[in-house]
């Protein structure tokens, strides 16, 4: 029983700072990309080409005053970026990053931890992450906080249901909610190694994932919560220092975790050519993967305006949900005629 | 003492703590925070049990949906500060409630000192498990074959369920339209 | 058990960063702090009256019916994952029950409770 506790205690150390690493160069790269899409350079001067730039906004960020306004409820106002950071971080638990190999004549599964309800608690840990934001909102005492957590938490509950069904596609082909099982459903053999990809039997489901993904995590265009003109920061208005720095490492988390899902649901996760040759090259083909859709994301939030918070509404009630529903029966209804 | 029974006792004083917290805190906020707890708790405690679904169930539709809910209801009452409750209880509040807790505990003793319990220990009972016990399959099988019905009829309670949060609207817009008229005439 | 054990571990190390980050925070930040400092934020202004402010009751309806869905959509994933044993006639049973529902999703459209205002 130790020898697993410290197996997966070296596991879990590695994985978090995979994890943490990998939010501190997705700002890094967030930075530097909407930089080159506005004709600008980005980061530069902290290291080669900025590469240092997080470190320096780390280093910053702790160094910094903590500063507590007096009207805040002490309690849930501290609590309230612990409960964002953690959530966003705990998905990683169950995401399989490459093939199983052995080292020393240990064998190592490459998943924290392979649950056979992984997409169940990819669900529920991702329905906990509306705590942050909406206690955080509350306790701040200010009411660009008030009105920015209840925003966002109205955005995430209204996008939630359809975030849920659009998984729902790939569970009725699949026939399992564990996430090792769903990627090895779709190595293929052949050159066209991406022919068993469930994005090519989940088109409409793909894109409700990938719509549902950017509104619960807040981003552009979804992003209201965080809307400067009219909301100065939304629920951390009023947060400073390390508080702050949690929520936005949640942020980034949550990025990359809805990213890493999506890649394994829809893209095969670490599934790739030569991966039965080199087994490490999994690792590589998933984090090519993550950082596909991470770019995508940043592409996004560089071309299109907020969307209006009605229209956001209308959106997710009147059209996500009820195509998602669609997609649900569609899929059904062709998995049991045995088209797909 | 194995690992299993360590989880076991510390998530059950968690749970136990949790709604005992939720009751005495006299802030509605901390309250629902305290239930969370509590329900991650149990989360544990069922998936100790096997009963993979019910756990994940448990967090999603509890956890996340419905102390969002009651969340949503505290922010708009607005009950933040404690004191407008008034003094805590009067004296005879106070011997309702502990009669009131008084049955309830021998409520308890009687039945776990009742038939039920006898001849089957709990270690017994785990060792009864079916093949499959619940996983996520086994739940399905049962819920789509023996309780069809009771799950169609789900559908039905969550329809009525719809129509109620409805209604509510409709009424409080019924309110609002005096207000909203007033405003076009000036 | 043991991957439901990786989860816990995975949890108090997410708990321990926290912690460990504050601590170090709390170690060599500064802390100047004086009335002025510790006002909201409201443009530079003295804040106007209370900062829980009531808002609009339509995020009641909202959270109340996301709840509704959130069952539902809960229902659904055992089917899904047991669907290649049940076969077509639990897909029957559930057209029906999504067909119910997609009934109370256009109800409430219809009586305008989806409208956001």
């Amino acid at each position: 029983m130790l020898e697993i506790v410290i197996a997966s205690s070296i596991k879990v150390i590695i994985v978090v700072i995979a994890v943490l690493t990998g939010c501190a160069y997705a700002t890094y790269m967030e930075r530097k990309l909407v930089a080159h899409f506005q004709h600008r350079i980005g980061p530069l001067y902290a290291g080669p080409y900025g590469l240092l730039q997080p470190m320096a906004d780390a280093v910053k960020l702790i160094f910094k005053e903590d500063i507590v306004p007096d009207k805040v409820e002490r309690y849930t106002y501290a609590l309230a970026p612990v409960i964002s950071f953690i959530p966003a971080m705990l998905i990683f638990a169950v995401i399989p990053f490459g093939k199983d190999t052995s080292v020393f004549g240990y064998g190592i599964k490459m998943v924290l931890s392979d649950l056979n309800i992984a997409v169940l608690f990819i669900f529920a840990i991702t329905s906990l992450g509306i705590y942050g934001i909406i206690l955080g909102g509350w306790s701040s005492g200010s009411k660009y906080s008030l009105m920015g957590g209840l925003r966002s938490s109205a955005q995430m509950i209204s996008y939630e249901v359809s975030y849920g069904l659009s998984i729902i596609g790939v569970i009725l082909i699949a026939n399992t909610l564990s996430l090792r099982e769903l990627v090895n459903q779709q190595a293929s053999d052949s050159i066209w190694f991406f022919s068993h990809w469930y994005v090519w039997r989940q088109p409409l489901g793909f894109l409700l994932y990938l719509t549902c993904a950017i509104a619960e995590t807040n981003r552009a265009p979804f992003d209201l919560p965080e809307a400067e003109s009219e909301l100065v920061g939304g629920y951390h208005t009023e947060y400073s220092s390390m508080r702050f720095s949690m929520f936005f490492i949640g942020e980034y988390a949550n990025m990359l975790a809805v990213s890493a899902v999506g890649a394994t649901l829809f893209f095969g996760g670490w599934q790739g050519p030569f991966v039965n040759t080199i087994p490490l090259l999994g690792i590589v083909w998933f984090v090519l993967k993550v950082f596909l859709f991470m770019f995508f994301y940043i592409w996004l939030r560089a071309t299109f305006p907020r969307f209006r918070y009605d229209q956001l509404m209308n959106f997710g009630w009147k059209i996500l949900l009820p195509l998602a529903l669609f997609n649900t029966m569609l899929t059904s209804l062709l998995v049991a005629l045995k088209v797909i | 003492m194995n690992l299993d029974a360590v989880i076991f006792i510390i998530s059950a004083i968690v749970a136990v703590l949790g709604a005992s917290m939720m009751i005495f805190q006299r802030n509605p906020v901390m309250a629902v925070l305290s239930f969370m707890v509590s329900l991650l708790a149990q989360a544990v405690l069922y998936i100790q049990l096997d009963a993979l679904f019910l756990g994940a169930v448990l967090i999603i539709v509890y956890a996340g949906a419905v102390l969002v809910l009651f969340l949503f209801v505290i922010m708009l009452l607005n009950l933040r500060t404690t004191k407008e409750l008034g003094p805590s209880s009067s004296l005879m509040r106070h011997l309702g409630k502990y009669f009131l807790s008084f049955l309830l505990i021998m409520e308890f003793v009687f039945i776990i000192k009742s038939s039920f319990f006898k001849g089957a220990s709990l270690v017994g009972v785990m060792n009864m498990k079916p093949e499959g016990f619940g996983t996520v399959t086994s739940v399905a099988t049962l819920l789509f074959t023996k309780y069809l019905y009771p799950f169609e009829l789900t559908s039905i309670l969550i329809l009525v369920a719809i129509v109620g949060a409805v209604v509510m609207a409709r009424k409080d817009k019924n309110i609002d339209r005096p207000t909203e008229n007033k405003l076009g005439k000036n | 058990m043991s991957e439901y054990l990786s989860v816990l571990i995975f949890i108090f190390a997410g708990i321990g960063i926290v912690l460990l980050t504050f601590w170090l925070s709390y170690l060599i930040r500064p802390s100047h702090p004086y009335p002025e400092k510790d006002i909201n934020y409201e443009c530079a202004e003295l804040p106007i009256g209370t900062s829980w402010i009531r808002f609009n009751n339509h995020f009641y309806i909202f959270a109340l019916i996301f709840v509704i869905f959130d069952v539902e959509a809960v229902f659904l994933f055992p089917w899904a994952v047991a669907f290649g044993q049940l076969g077509l006639y639990a897909l029957v049973e559930v057209v029906v029950f999504i067909l119910i529902l997609f009934f109370g999703l256009f109800y409430a459209w219809k009586k305008g409770v989806l409208k956001w205002v």
